[in-house]
């Protein structure tokens, strides 16, 4: 069900600003690929061009080939709105839709579809919560309102929604820098349950983090402000945090600089 | 505004006195107010700064209060002038159908105008809102970024355009305009009765609701626009990693964050509709009887009536027209009460969710 | 821990898409059959052909989509043709409103018309001009900004700077209230006390009224000013010893004054439109009078409507009318991006 993603000569534009330059890298399918890199590095734009989610910023534009599996996310004739489907996000802060209950929430991107039986769709809702992690904590109030719940409940109920559409790849934006370490450590408990199925993807500001949960790294940095940013290397995160063959990761992963 | 949130970062002694004078000074009360929970101003200052002080303080009080008396006595004097006229009506205010009080023997009643100003207005509100929360919608999410700029400016200068200018342009342009509409409406929904046209002069309640619609228009799409642009881009993001397309992203997360924001909207257009005066006047050719049909001339709302009656009316007709006025007074209060309280609704609802 | 899936279909990226070109091609067609049928019809009005295009391409767009792209598609693009076809009609009057009376109000605009006033010419007849109407509203409106500026700059000093309790919280509400009066209830107002004192109309009276509207409109926009002034800015003059009344007089009031500017021009855009309550209180006059405290006045939107309503459909009233209300339009216009010009570049920051 996971699929793999093939990226080659990326470059993401806002305007005329060059944001990210010339990416390649292959991401895995069933495992956790972690960016990491300083603050304006372009990890989170990049992220964003793997589910044409960058072209909603006004002036947002991509070059280059984005294969999912083998059809290129940016060919002629594709539908972004499908990609989005197959590529599901979570973001940095939890953003449930506020005027729906728990319930509607996670079933919100299969009404949209309309692909689904009436009777199936509590089960559905049921297996999205319970894969999330969140089940045994909202099961008595799925019609009380998405907002009321908790940080980490709100982001756990994100990723419900996300996964319930069953996209082949899952992107995660940061997803725990506004929570608290007891929500960090149930999110990164369950990004290492969801890569059985879905190929992960996360942007994290958090190195101890990027060790914890991920499979593989890739380190973006800048040459300076104004420039755009480019992936220094992707590798087994183990080697990534051991031995990392440029100089500047080791730079970075060691606390010189950034 | 939230000063004691500051206070640690400027980590600095001297100012501590003064931050608390800040927190202390607006529930200072004046002389005059509370004397009794009169607390020592903090601050050690000079008898001649305290003086500017409050004479400062006196003179901005003094100007609330003033607005507040300039309210009470708007009340009061209306109530005052209507209640004389109306305890000399000879037939019931609320449902007479005639308006004769120069007489020595007066009988006038509002229902006929009241009737022609809920009709206008609804009119109004329902060819206005619609177009106005999609022409919102245009400005915020459909237009190109390079038109959406000027024509949301366009829309703000159009909301300034005087009354009367709506009135010259309704009586003199639209009317001539609506016969083809008019005859086509008597032609295949004339059965109905409300749509029967008789082929007089366009001068009815259908236009008067049409011009009106026109005149509210800017006033619903900017206040409209303003709330649809404050939609957090997250919840649209949201919208849009499931799936959705930009409809389904504008009924997802849009509509339902701006709907209580559009009521109120909405709220304010009606306002405008139910007070206008100017421009049903020119428009509408008014009698003192309600009708079935919307094509026909005839009725009259409240402003209108005023105006076009005031220049015949005696000091007693003057009353009654001024009875007539407390009435539209209150019907738009409870309007813009409605409206404040779904705007106070709103606010606690955004607050919870940051 | 997902069985409840396994039904899903494989799906595939590729959208069946209409071509770029399609909207454009449904909207001729639709105009295109639109003419046709109104030709046929033999309907005269314009309007009615708009109307039959509108409708056919909102249709056309449904069917088409519909048919290649799918139901979610077909409504994203009726979404999106509705939009464009509601702009579009909104479009026709505002600017019909515009353009007529630019073309019509420049026939008999010129020099002559604004320096001459309606003494010696019937209503019916050509000639006569605006100025004693453009003196009456300068004075009317000049007064009323007079009551109202002061008063409206104070109460929201007040409201923001001191107030926080009970009276604070009544001033807050009765503004909004305030707001809502519709103009010809602030002009009764001011008639039933004219009533009382048995006065004859007179110019300040209309000003009075028009101040009435003025005041809330102030009073919103100073407050949203002196609300953006940053309280470190406050903090640090009182932190000085300069005592309260001078930090608003020599802090707060200067880095808020563009904006209170534009406010104040704003709100006097808004009553110099205003012929309701100047129509109850200073009555109109075909003859100069430059004291606004005695004797009824003319005044600029008033002429507007007593050009039309008085003269039984003689052209040359029309004429005069319509070169009145471009005059008003051009000064409110004027108002309105003199002051946003001022707030773009005076916003506090």
């Amino acid at each position: 069900m996971a699929k793999r993603i093939d990226v080659s000569g990326l470059s993401a534009f806002y305007g005329a600003h060059k944001a990210i330059e010339d990416i390649s890298m292959t991401i895995e399918p069933r495992s956790v690929t972690a960016f990491i890199g300083p603050s304006g590095c372009g990890k989170s734009t990049f992220l964003r061009t793997l589910n044409r989610m960058h072209e909603v910023v006004p002036g947002g534009r991509v070059e280059g080939k984005v294969m999912l599996d083998d059809e290129d996310l940016y060919g002629p004739g594709i539908d972004p709105v499908s990609v989005r489907r197959e590529v599901g996000m979570v973001f940095q802060r939890p953003n449930p839709f506020p005027t729906m209950s728990i319930f509607d929430n996670v079933a919100a991107g299969l009404r949209l579809n309309g692909d689904y039986k009436k009777s199936g769709l509590a089960d559905i809702v049921e297996q999205s919560l319970r894969g999330a992690n969140l089940w045994n904590e909202v099961k008595d109030r799925l019609n009380k309102p998405g907002s009321g719940l908790s940080g980490g409940q709100q982001q756990r109920l994100c990723i419900a929604r996300a996964i319930a559409v069953q996209p082949k790849v899952l992107l995660m934006d940061e997803p725990c820098s506004a929570l608290d370490p007891i929500s960090t450590l149930a999110i990164e408990d369950l990004i290492g349950e969801l890569k059985e199925q879905y190929t992960i993807v996360i942007v994290t500001h958090n190195m101890q983090q990027a060790a914890r949960v991920s499979d593989r790294t890739a380190f973006f940095n800048l040459a300076a402000i104004g420039q755009p940013g480019k992936l220094i290397e992707i590798d087994e995160t183990e080697r990534i945090f051991s031995n990392p063959s440029v100089k500047d990761t080791e730079d970075y992963i060691s606390g010189r600089f950034g | 505004m939230d000063i004691s949130t500051q206070k640690p970062q400027a980590g600095n002694d001297d100012t501590l006195p003064e931050d608390a004078a800040m927190k202390h000074a607006p529930s200072a009360p004046a002389p005059g107010h509370a004397p009794a929970t009169k607390a020592p101003a903090p601050r050690a200052a000079g008898t001649a700064t305290r003086r500017g002080d409050r004479i400062f303080l006196g003179l901005s009080r003094g100007s609330g209060i003033l607005l507040l008396a300039v309210m009470a006595a708007i009340a009061v004097f209306l109530s005052y002038r209507a209640i004389l006229a109306i305890s000399k009506d000879q037939g019931n205010f609320l449902t007479t159908f005639e308006w004769d009080p120069n007489s020595t023997e007066p009988v006038f009643g509002i229902a006929v105008l009241a009737f022609g100003t809920v009709v206008s207005s609804v009119i109004a509100m329902v060819i206005a809102v619609p177009v106005a929360v999609a022409i919102a919608l245009f400005l915020t999410h459909y237009a190109p970024r390079r038109l959406s700029g000027p024509i949301a400016y366009v829309v703000d200068l159009l909301a300034a355009v005087p009354s009367i200018v709506y009135g010259l342009w309704g009586a003199l342009v639209l009317v001539p305009h609506m016969n083809g509409l008019f005859s086509w409406l008597d032609t295949y929904l004339g059965w109905t009765g409300i749509f029967s046209w008789q082929g007089g002069p366009a001068r009815s309640m259908l236009t008067v609701g049409i011009l009106l619609a026109v005149m509210i228009l800017p006033v619903i799409t900017n206040v409209s626009r303003e709330v649809f642009r404050q939609v957090p881009k997250a919840h649209e993001e949201a919208a849009l990693a499931l799936g959705a397309t930009r409809w389904e992203v504008i009924r997802m997360s849009v509509l339902p964050f701006g709907r209580s924001g559009v009521i109120s909207a909405s709220m304010l257009g009606l306002g405008r509709a139910l007070g206008e005066t100017m421009a049903v006047a020119t428009v509408l050719s008014p009698t003192f009887d309600i009708q079935a049909s919307l094509l026909d001339p005839g009725g009259g709302t409240f402003a209108q009536n005023i105006a076009s009656k005031f220049g015949e009316a005696n000091e007693q007709g003057r009353d009654a027209l001024i009875a007539s006025g407390l009435v539209l007074f209150v019907i738009t209060l409870l309007v813009n009460g409605a409206a404040r309280m779904i705007i106070a609704r709103r606010k606690e609802y955004s607050g919870a969710n940051a | 821990m997902s069985t409840a899936h396994a039904t899903v279909k494989p799906v595939s990226l590729q959208g069946a898409r209409l071509p770029k070109w399609a909207p454009w091609g449904v909207a001729a067609t639709a105009i295109a059959v639109a003419v046709a049928v109104g030709l046929a019809a033999g309907l005269h009005s314009r309007v009615q052909w708009g109307l039959i295009a509108a409708v056919l391409f909102v249709l056309g767009t449904y069917a088409l989509s519909a048919k290649v792209e799918g139901r979610r598609q077909a409504k994203d693009r009726v979404a999106t043709s509705l939009v464009w076809v509601a702009f579009l009609l909104a479009v026709v009057p505002l600017l019909s409103l515009v353009w007529e009376t630019a073309v019509r109000g420049v026939k008999v605009l010129d020099g002559y018309f604004l320096t001459h006033s309606m003494g010696v010419v019937a209503d019916a007849e050509p000639g006569g001009g605006i100025y004693h109407a453009i003196l009456g509203t300068a004075q009317q409106v000049g007064l009323a900004t007079l009551i109202a500026a002061p008063i409206g700059v104070l109460t929201a000093i007040y409201l923001v700077e001191y107030g926080r309790g009970s009276l604070a919280k009544a001033v807050t509400f009765f503004v909004d209230v305030m707001t809502g009066i519709p103009s010809i209830v602030a002009g009764l107002f001011i008639l039933s006390l004219m009533l009382m004192l048995d006065l004859q109309p007179f110019g300040f009276a209309g000003s009075l009224a028009l101040a009435i509207l003025m005041l809330p409109v102030v009073v919103r926009s100073t407050e949203e000013m002196l609300k953006l002034v940053p309280n470190e800015l406050r903090e640090a003059s009182l932190a000085l010893g300069v005592p309260r009344w001078r930090t608003i007089l020599k802090v707060v009031l200067p880095t808020a004054v563009g904006g209170i500017t534009t406010g104040v021009m704003l709100a006097i855009a808004r009553i110099a439109g205003e012929s309701a309550p100047v129509l109850l209180l200073v009555f109109g006059n075909n003859f100069i009078n430059a004291n606004p405290f005695e004797g009824a006045q003319a005044s600029l939107p008033l002429y507007i409507y007593q050009q039309y309503i008085n003269s039984a459909g003689s052209p040359a009233a029309y004429d005069r009318a319509w070169a009145a209300a471009l005059t008003l339009i051009a000064f409110v216009m004027i108002l309105n991006l003199v002051a946003r010009g001022i707030a773009r570049w005076k916003t506090p920051r």
